[in-house]
């Protein structure tokens, strides 16, 4: 924050003329761009859906209004294959992503230089790209089914709980491990005395926390055909039976709250 | 028994810690290590049991030379030295019990120890060394459940189980009061004259060191500038190893009786 | 607890408490997960043929990452991407302007009950609904193309950061907001000096996150045509055209790289 010498008096400015220069072409800049974008999106809408949208809106509402309550009976399977798929693909990511997370970590991989980028590179081409395009890979490699939406989850999760996992691990106190390392204990014994006490908390918080968002994930992950309630979902748009499509949706939302219930209420349990 | 020659290490940086160290510990013996903050303690503690790889010189315990170990024989060297932190550094998510059996971690496989099944001769001297510090009660509290004092005892049960010649003692009272700090230094010093062993005990608490030990070596800017009993201390002494200060009140103070703990 | 006596524990076991300490508890928790796993996992339908028979192509899949084709498709995927990019800047630059007040207003701390309570709503409403789903939704009201992708992104933006911010600023230190009202500050001046330097550099981490999100989501949007680079990655995955997929997750691995470091650039300067 400078103090400005002007004939003689001193003028106090958050900034110097410079900086708030610099500071209006970045806002100026911004908006530009801003404006650019908006056009371009503005171009490839056909306006005239966009004016009828209030009326499509209210058919729409009005189609799927009562929902289709007995249609819950066939739900109950897929609403079981989308668990099976949220907490198989958490348990096997978990499996893969500790490892990972050990090789990625600077203070535990064993070599800085080779094994740790290679880890790295693991951990963000596996978060970069969303479970759903995972599920098309899978499906056109193993065909359709649970399996490859269990397969899609877990994939997509190595990477989340893998980066959560090695930051934990970069930040424990190092004092407790070199107290362990003191005592002639072998390698593996300092992981399991010095380390790994200190990162389970954060280990069971990422487990509770990434099952969450799987639910999410695997109630869509029947859109692209693999498997759990977003199959019927799909089923039901394509012929556009919404009552079913609402009946779907408050189903899914139900799972959603209840899931966040759950893993908020473990994660307490836990810290 | 220990005896360092030339010991020397300089950080990546640039900084010598240490300049050619030449110190030798005999059996048994007890000594502080006194100095101003970076004179190089901590590294010298450090480069004893290589939590710290120094960078030339020789660390010889019972004529073996420890800076040329490989990883392996360097475990079971560092068995002979139990060492004792500044913070305490007890892994505080596992229980009393557990820290104190780390100790032996050097002697039991991985699995026995994964699976927490230690050999009962190990569990018994750890029921031993905990009743003997006063914490048995404990035994199964976690350890961040524990005060300063307490974690401080744990720390050297955890050290003691090792059954070591050596012990390597690392600001012992850094984070304790002033009364707990005397406890725990007479703890110490107490344990290494009923089993016989030596130790190198950092300090940065003159007084406290006076109190409680045969031989003082100071350091300053990685060299050794007095070597001697703490009578010997005298306010040049303190001025050539810490600076200008005035130093009278801190000599006086080592007659300062101990009548405090004996409410203990 | 000083009963206890040396000479009792000596030649006794030691036994590690259980972190679950009622017996009945744990083993029926022990209990329940391995029925739960082993009829998840018997009712999971594995083709084991197709999956054997799949083999080949996703070996086809993993060389075609050694080869990606960026050429044959080239201007499919550089109008996708330049889509996706598009949404994302707009999507962001709303999402974050609109959640700002709704962040405010969600925290308890400094918002009046009633306002609390839509606005704690908006962000419910916001973050239960999947962005699959709101886009699909959209798509059917607006019509397909980048406006419904955009006002997804832009309402899941606002789920997103509103939370956080809420919770932000439900944390920060009551005292340095104290200091500037009793100096008879505004509520207005109270936010800008009392509150907005405690919770700013959060807030553009956080937004520097959310951007690299909506761009990940802006790339499953397509499967569902609400424009972006899905739709080009969904035909390629529908024509076993693996080197041209493998371009596009390049290029979406490379960008999601690159707004990574960016945002570790940016937050290291506000902090």
């Amino acid at each position: 924050m400078p103090v400005l010498d002007q004939n003689g008096t001193q003028v106090w400015r958050r900034r110097t003329g410079r900086e708030s220069l610099a500071r209006w072409f970045g806002w100026l800049l911004g908006v530009a761009i801003f404006v650019y974008c908006w056009q371009i999106i503005s171009d490839a809408t056909t306006w005239f859906f966009v004016w009828d949208a209030p009326r499509i809106a209210n058919d729409i509402w009005t189609r799927a209004t009562p929902p289709r309550w007995e249609y819950i009976t066939q739900l109950g399977r897929p609403i079981w294959d989308t668990l099976n798929i949220a907490t198989l693909g958490t348990l096997i990511s978990l499996c893969l992503a500790v490892p990972v997370a050990f090789l990625a970590a600077r203070n535990t991989t064993p070599s800085a230089l080779f094994i740790r980028p290679i880890a790295l590179l693991i951990i963000v081409s596996t978060r970069s790209i969303n479970s759903l395009i995972w599920a098309l890979l899978l499906i056109a490699i193993i065909g359709p089914g649970v399996f490859a939406g269990v397969v899609a989850i877990a994939i997509r999760s190595i990477g989340f709980c893998a980066k959560l996992l090695y930051e934990a691990i970069e930040e424990i106190d190092q004092t407790q491990v070199e107290a362990i390392t003191a005592t002639g204990a072998s390698r593996w014994q300092v992981m399991a005395y010095g380390i790994v006490p200190q990162i389970l908390p954060a280990f069971a918080g990422i487990a509770v926390f990434r099952w969450d968002i799987n639910i999410r994930e695997s109630t869509v992950l029947g859109l692209v055909g693999a498997g759990g309630i977003g199959l019927q979902l799909s089923a039901s748009l394509n012929v556009l039976a919404w009552p079913q499509v609402s009946l779907i949706l408050i189903v899914i939302l139900f799972a959603v709250v209840i899931s966040e219930w759950v893993s908020a209420k473990v994660r307490g349990a836990i810290i | 028994m220990l005896q360092l020659k030339k010991l020397t290490k300089t950080y990546k940086t640039g900084d010598q810690a240490l300049k050619a160290i030449d110190l030798e510990v005999p059996k048994g013996q007890v000594l502080a290590l006194i100095g101003p903050s970076g004179a190089g303690k901590s590294t010298m503690i450090r480069c004893i049991n290589r939590l710290v790889e120094p960078s030339s010189g020789e660390v010889l315990l019972d004529g073996v030379d420890l800076a040329r170990l490989g990883s392996g024989a360097l475990r079971k060297a560092r068995r002979e030295m139990g060492m004792i932190f500044q913070e305490y550094a007890l892994v505080e998510r596992l229980t009393v019990m557990e820290n104190v059996l780390s100790g032996r971690l050097g002697f039991v496989g991985f699995w026995r120890s994964f699976l927490r099944k230690y050999p009962q001769p190990d569990v018994d001297e750890a029921f031993r060394l905990l009743d003997r510090v006063g914490l048995l009660h404990m035994a199964d509290k976690r350890a961040d459940e524990l005060s300063g004092g307490q974690r401080q005892r744990v720390g050297i049960c955890r050290a003691l189980i090792q059954n070591p010649k050596l012990l390597l003692v690392d600001e012992p009272t850094a984070s304790l009061d002033p009364k707990t700090s005397r406890q725990i230094m007479r703890l110490i010093t107490e344990l290494c004259r009923e089993r016989g062993l030596a130790a190198i005990i950092n300090i940065h608490d003159v007084a406290l060191a006076q109190m409680f030990v045969p031989r003082v070596v100071g350091l300053r800017f990685g060299e050794i500038v007095f070597d001697g009993p703490p009578t010997g201390l005298t306010s040049e002494k303190l001025t050539e190893i810490y600076g200008e200060e005035d130093w009278e009140a801190t000599i006086e103070k080592v007659d300062d009786s101990d009548d405090i703990e004996a409410a203990e | 607890m000083s009963e206890m006596r040396l000479e009792d524990k000596l030649g006794t076991a030691w036994r590690k408490p259980h972190f679950i300490k009622n017996p009945t508890l744990r083993l029926g928790l022990i209990a329940g997960f391995i029925a739960y796993m082993i009829a998840a996992v018997l009712t999971i339908e594995v083709d084991w043929g197709r999956v054997y028979e799949g083999l080949d192509r996703g070996a086809a899949f993993v060389l075609a990452f050694t080869s990606p084709d960026f050429v044959s498709r080239a201007s499919d995927i550089w109008e996708g991407l330049f889509e996706s990019i598009v949404m994302t800047v707009a999507a962001s630059v709303v999402g974050i302007a609109i959640s700002i007040p709704i962040g405010l207003g969600a925290a308890r701390n400094i918002a009046p009950l009633p306002v609390y309570v839509v606005c704690r709503g908006i962000v419910a409403i916001s973050r239960a609904l999947q962005e699959i789903i709101v886009a699909i939704l959209l798509v059917a009201i607006f019509g397909f193309g980048p406006l419904a992708g955009f006002l997804t992104l832009s309402f899941a933006t606002i789920g997103f950061l509103s939370k956080l911010l809420a919770e932000d600023i439900e944390a920060m230190d009551r005292v340095q907001a104290e200091a500037i009202k009793a100096s008879g500050a505004r509520w207005t001046q109270w936010i800008n000096y009392g509150v907005q330097p405690q919770v700013m550099p959060r807030l553009v981490g956080l937004s520097m996150y959310r951007i690299d999100i909506n761009f990940r989501e802006s790339a499953i949007l397509g499967l569902v045509g609400a424009g972006g680079i899905g739709a080009t990655l969904n035909t390629a995955f529908d024509r076993y055209e693996y080197d041209t997929a493998a371009a596009i997750l390049l290029l979406i691995i490379g960008i999601v790289m690159a707004l990574e470091y960016l945002s570790g650039v940016i937050r290291a300067r506000v902090q």
